[in-house]
């Protein structure tokens, strides 16, 4: 097995008296492709939320159990929330560039709030994140232009920029592609194979069949529970759980 | 819950299904003409078994064609995938079966010579057996009976030692009956095609078991998908 990079234990997550993450433990191997998978209120939005903290940001919200990155135990008071994030970052269902912004210092935003002023080390920056991102050669000659005139599915790509800004260890992405055209999604898809070798990326999907292409490992969520975590490819073809056998054939319900 | 897909994918094994029947009876009739050893029946035989043929390959494009269609409009997954590639697979199994009765028609025309006595009816033997392994492993996939399709597997070491009984029978008859050759050749043909179509049949069971559950036991192996 590979090295362990993000890993859950007995991870507990809820609103109010509502526990929608009833202690989920997994494992997370490094440069690896993970996808959450599960009908709509089994709880993957937040398991992932929890990930980075940004779950306590919800008034109500609470969440007990331990988050690990890198052997850490991330939750609680004496860690910086602000810094996990920086380490683990997140991509939403709609790309949410910041709208008084270009594209330019929409990616390195990060970067000078954390005190970077450099010019060079911010062009450097920009430029290979916007590699990394597969949008540089759309944008290189607008880097000026707002960063809400491109399209959604470059804009999705610009918060991927953004995010790889800070050199993240983790990637958590938050169905990225449902509000994208097929040519976006299967841009962005593309460019989650090509950033395994760089971050280690979780992914929440509705869409099964994109769990199946870009991931390595799935796991089904149902209820708040995880039912199944396995080989994506294992899991899509020969699944052990009558429930994941029911939900992936569309029988659920 | 029943599924549109449900209905589509009955379609489709009914499909097969009907494929299954007429390769059978191919199967039925070349194993009739051996055992008829009559010329004229077996001509009867081999008229009908040509007339299946053309059935079967029709079959055979049709089935394929629905299994694609649904591959790309319904892209399956789990056992409703595991079910279509074992139809992809056992409907080229089949096509391979019937051309193989056909090849017992093209190469019985000339043996009809009944000796020597042994041979000819452990042919007999031999083409009863094979019959009785396809139907066996059409019976598993239509009754979804993956203990029954690894019990069927086992038909098939009988099969082979039948073919290389024959094998060795007519070497020692042709020692002493050169002149006779063409017809061994023959007897030796037919023998070698029922034996195939025992491995086929072997496959259809072996894709039983996988479509039901996702292990992979050819070739003595257990490693699934």
């Amino acid at each position: 097995m590979s090295e362990v990079i993000l890993e859950t234990k007995k991870l507990v997550a809820g609103f109010g008296d509502l526990d929608a993450v009833k202690g989920i433990d997994l494992r997370f191997e490094k440069n690896s492709v993970t996808a959450i998978i599960g009908p709509s209120g089994c709880g993957k939005s937040t398991y992932i939320r929890c990930l980075n903290r940004l779950h306590e940001e919800v008034p109500g919200a609470y969440s007990s159990g331990e988050v690990l990155l890198n052997g850490e135990n991330i939750q609680g008071l004496r860690v910086d929330p602000v810094a996990i994030r920086r380490r683990i970052g997140m991509v939403f269902q709609k790309p949410n560039p910041f709208p008084s912004l270009s594209i330019f210092d929409n990616v390195c935003v990060g970067l000078k709030l954390s005190g970077v002023r450099k010019s060079s080390v911010l062009k450097e920056v920009v430029e290979t994140s916007l590699r990394a991102a597969a949008l540089w050669d759309e944008v290189k000659d607008k880097l000026d232009a707002p960063g809400v005139s491109l399209s959604g599915g470059q804009q999705q790509r610009l918060c991927i920029a953004r995010t790889l800004a800070v050199e993240p260890t983790v990637l958590l992405m938050d169905e990225p592609t449902s509000a994208l055209d097929p040519i976006s999604t299967a841009k962005i898809e593309e460019l989650v194979t090509d950033l395994k070798k760089r971050v280690t990326i979780v992914i929440v999907t509705h869409n099964m069949q994109q769990a199946a292409r870009i991931s390595d490992r799935t796991a089904f969520f149902l209820l708040g529970d995880l039912i199944e975590f396995d080989d994506t490819s294992r899991l899509f073809t020969a699944p052990k759980q009558e429930q994941t056998e029911r939900y992936i054939t569309g029988r659920f319900g | 819950m029943e599924r549109h897909f449900d209905i589509e994918l009955r379609s489709l094994k009914n499909e097969l299904i009907k494929m299954a029947g007429f390769v059978e009876q191919s199967v039925a009739y070349a194993v009739e003409a051996i055992r008829a050893q009559d010329p004229n029946i077996a001509q009867t035989k081999f008229k009908q078994i040509f007339e299946v043929e053309r059935k079967v390959n029709q079959a055979h494009k049709d089935v394929d064609d629905a299994c694609v269609k649904l591959l790309a409009l319904q892209q399956p997954l789990a056992a409703d995938l595991r079910l279509i590639v074992a139809i992809i697979k056992m409907n080229s199994d089949l096509e391979r079966m019937g051309d193989q009765a056909v090849n017992i028609a093209h190469n019985s025309e000339r043996f009809l010579k009944l000796e020597p006595k042994q041979t000819m009816e452990d042919l007999v033997v031999m083409g009863d057996e094979v019959r009785t392994m396809v139907r066996g492993a059409l019976d598993c996939f239509i009754n979804r009976d993956g203990e029954m399709a690894r019990k069927i597997l086992a038909l098939d070491d009988s099969i082979d030692e039948a073919r290389n009984r024959i094998f060795s029978e007519m070497k020692t008859y042709l020692k002493t009956h050169p002149e006779n050759i063409e017809h061994g050749f023959n007897v030796i043909f037919i023998a070698r095609n029922l034996e195939r179509i025992g491995d086929h049949a072997t496959n259809i069971a072996e894709d039983v078991v996988f479509a039901i559950t996702g292990e992979d036991i050819r070739h003595g192996g257990s490693k699934g998908v």
